[in-house]
């Protein structure tokens, strides 16, 4: 019965400040949304990138170039050692138990059809591009290894980038120009779907043989060598993953003639890999969105630490009257704790709707991808219970412990 | 034995540097079922003397039996108790919560006396009842007039059925026909229902309504005459006051 009588106490001297205690909760309902939508946003992301990483393919094991290796002995600088095309090649004929492997060279150009241009990451690849990393054509061809051969000037566009530049007219057979050299689109990819960050249908791919004739320039050529940005290879199985990782570092060791104490200068990533080292990085970016998130509810709290000093002073002849007729110490340090924690609990719960109403408002506007996950809501609720019950102690500390006889006689 | 023993009590103020003696060796017996007026000029100690009584603080020195048990030894949390079920007090200011009912504000100590809903409910009803205000029972404290509201204060205290009623300058805040109602109310407690009542009053007029006047001055009791002919209560204030 006593619960009942101060939780309607509580409620009775909130709603009697309608306007302070609106205020008041702001702070934790600003602090709390802050908590859900950002973490919401971070989950949200961490998915999309997941997916993304998932949707390129199975079996993926990527290779890219590593480190500048350390000074040599001589006093020679730094060299860069970049992943070459040779390196490609002897991939190519030392791998075995893999699907496919693609080399990639990409760089950033200008699309010129008609009157319409179109800035897209334009990638110089094999024919195994396809299978290793998981599209399918639409329409029209991919192209093949005799036209790497000869040379072809040839392009198969992703989704996007064919949507764009061709938003009535029919893309294949169309002659288009990458930063003013003549291309002829042979193929369009089927849409994978965009993930937020970056969308794997805006995309053109061309021979490599031709980007590095054509396109890419003296920027791609490095100490006589033609250089790749990346060797995707897919493994046979998912069995065979590890073993074709193992094949590589011993291949691309001895094609880059590394000591056997030195560190390999190219890195290795299979998909698990790279999910693992983005998880950390997914973790690291939620939990400092909700550390400053967090530092909000905190300036809340402290807020309703002092409106709850306010009302103990306010409300000293009553604690004094209460005490005088029975009231122990805690009894009225409950009653006050009750209303920082009414309070708190009122601006978590406006703050859980606040923050799921904003994180689905962007994710419904396409701007990030969010997701609310309960435990996130778990979190923000036990918070600012936490802090009302943190930031109460102290007020209902002071007004339990007023002397009966001085709170009467105050003003 | 009496129903309240004080023996020597002493209560010290610390004001910055001066010690300031509120009481010094109080000894008083106060019968069960006597109505009383503490008397004094302010500064006498008289509120002091109250609030020992009324187990509101504790003596610096000296003993304090009230019903056998001694209070000065007490806790906080025992002479927490102690207010709930011996002590009602009524205030000059009333002291009701504002923003709740004449119900609800004689429901407040049977709450904290841990009494279950229904029982309380019929015990506040019954007090109210008793100040004759039971077509009041809904209305907040800004809705009744000062006499009503000070009756709603008697039903608060005498709700848990206290051993004492002290009454602090109860007809402080009233007019003089209004205050008489009040102290008519004192009188036939004492009278009907053999109320043990303590009037703490600077009136000599408000204190001639009670059976027993004890004068207190620097702290000390000056006098203590019992007053066969207590004023009854409706008698218009004299003019002159003696």
């Amino acid at each position: 019965m006593l619960l009942t009588q101060n939780i309607l106490t509580a409620l009775r001297s909130l709603m009697a400040n309608k306007l302070r205690s609106a205020l008041t909760i702001l702070g934790i309902v600003i602090g709390v949304a802050a908590v859900v939508a950002l973490m919401a946003i971070g989950n949200g992301a961490t998915s999309d990138i997941t997916s993304q990483i998932q949707s390129a393919g199975t079996n993926l094991l990527s290779v890219q170039s590593g480190r500048m290796q350390r000074p040599q002995a001589g006093g020679a600088p730094p060299s860069f050692s970049p992943l070459t095309l040779k390196d490609y090649e002897a991939l190519q004929a030392g791998l075995s138990n893999v699907a496919g492997i693609a080399p990639v060279y990409s760089s950033s150009a200008t699309v010129v059809f008609q009157n319409d241009s179109y800035s897209v990451s334009v990638t110089g690849t094999s024919e195994d591009y396809l299978k290793v990393y998981s599209y399918e054509m639409e329409k029209g061809r991919f192209f093949t290894a005799s036209d790497r051969q000869s040379v072809k000037q040839v392009a198969v566009l992703g989704a996007t980038t064919a949507g764009e530049l061709f938003p009535n007219t029919e893309a294949i057979g169309q002659s288009i120009k990458i930063n003013d050299v003549r291309f002829t689109v042979i193929g369009v990819l089927k849409a994978k779907g965009s993930s937020g960050f970056s969308d794997p249908d805006d995309i053109v791919l061309i021979p490599l043989e031709t980007g590095y004739l054509k396109l890419f320039g003296a920027n791609a050529i490095r100490n006589g060598q033609k250089t790749l940005n990346t060797i995707a290879i897919s493994a046979a199985s998912a069995d065979a993953v590890d073993s074709v990782k193992t094949q590589i570092n011993f291949i691309l060791r001895r094609q880059h003639k590394l000591a056997a104490e030195a560190e390999n200068d190219f890195r290795v990533q299979s998909q698990s890999d790279m999910l693992e080292t983005l998880s950390t990085v997914t973790t690291t970016l939620t939990t400092f969105l909700g550390a400053i998130a967090a530092i909000s509810l905190l300036v809340g709290g402290i807020g309703i630490m002092n409106i709850t000093l306010v009302s103990v002073s306010e409300r000293t002849r009553e604690i004094g009257l209460r005490k005088a007729v029975g009231a122990r110490k805690d009894h009225i340090l409950i009653q006050f704790l009750i209303e920082t924690m009414t309070l708190s609990l009122l601006g978590g719960v406006l703050g859980i709707l606040l923050g799921v109403g904003i994180a689905q408002t962007v994710s419904a506007l396409g701007l990030i991808n969010s997701l609310v996950t309960a435990s996130s809501i778990l979190l923000a609720f036990t918070f600012s219970l936490a802090i009302g019950l943190f930031f109460g102690i102290y007020p209902a500390w002071r007004a339990a412990n007023l002397h009966p006889m001085e709170a009467l006689r105050s003003e | 034995m009496a129903l309240i023993e004080l023996r020597g009590l002493t209560k010290i103020f610390q004001m910055g540097e001066n010690q300031v003696h509120a009481l010094a060796g109080v000894s008083l017996d106060i019968e069960k079922g006597e109505m009383l007026a503490i008397m004094g000029p302010s500064g006498s100690g008289k509120s002091t003397l109250m609030s020992i009584i009324g187990c509101l603080d504790v003596p610096t020195a000296g003993s304090y039996l009230l019903d056998g048990q001694a209070v000065e030894k007490l806790k906080d949390s025992q002479l927490a108790q102690v207010r709930n079920r011996k002590i009602g007090f009524v205030f000059q200011q009333f002291n009701l919560l504002s923003r709740t009912s004449a119900l609800e504000n004689v429901l407040l100590p049977l709450g904290y006396a841990g009494l279950g809903a229904r029982a309380s409910r019929e015990k506040a009803l019954k007090a109210l009842e008793m100040v004759g205000l039971s077509e009041r029972v809904k209305h907040h404290p800004a809705e009744l007039s000062g006499g009503q509201q000070q009756r709603v204060a008697i039903a608060r205290a005498l709700v848990n059925e206290p051993a004492i009623l002290i009454a602090d300058e109860p007809t402080g805040a009233l007019d003089s026909k209004t205050g008489e109602e009040v102290m008519g109310l004192f009188q036939r407690l004492h009278r009907d229902f053999g109320q043990t009542v303590i009037i703490v009053t600077h009136d000599p007029f408000v204190a001639r309504h009670t059976h027993r006047i004890v004068r207190l001055a620097d702290g000390r009791i000056v006098a203590d005459t019992p007053n066969p002919n207590p004023i009854p209560a409706g008698t218009p204030r004299p003019e002159l006051e003696m």
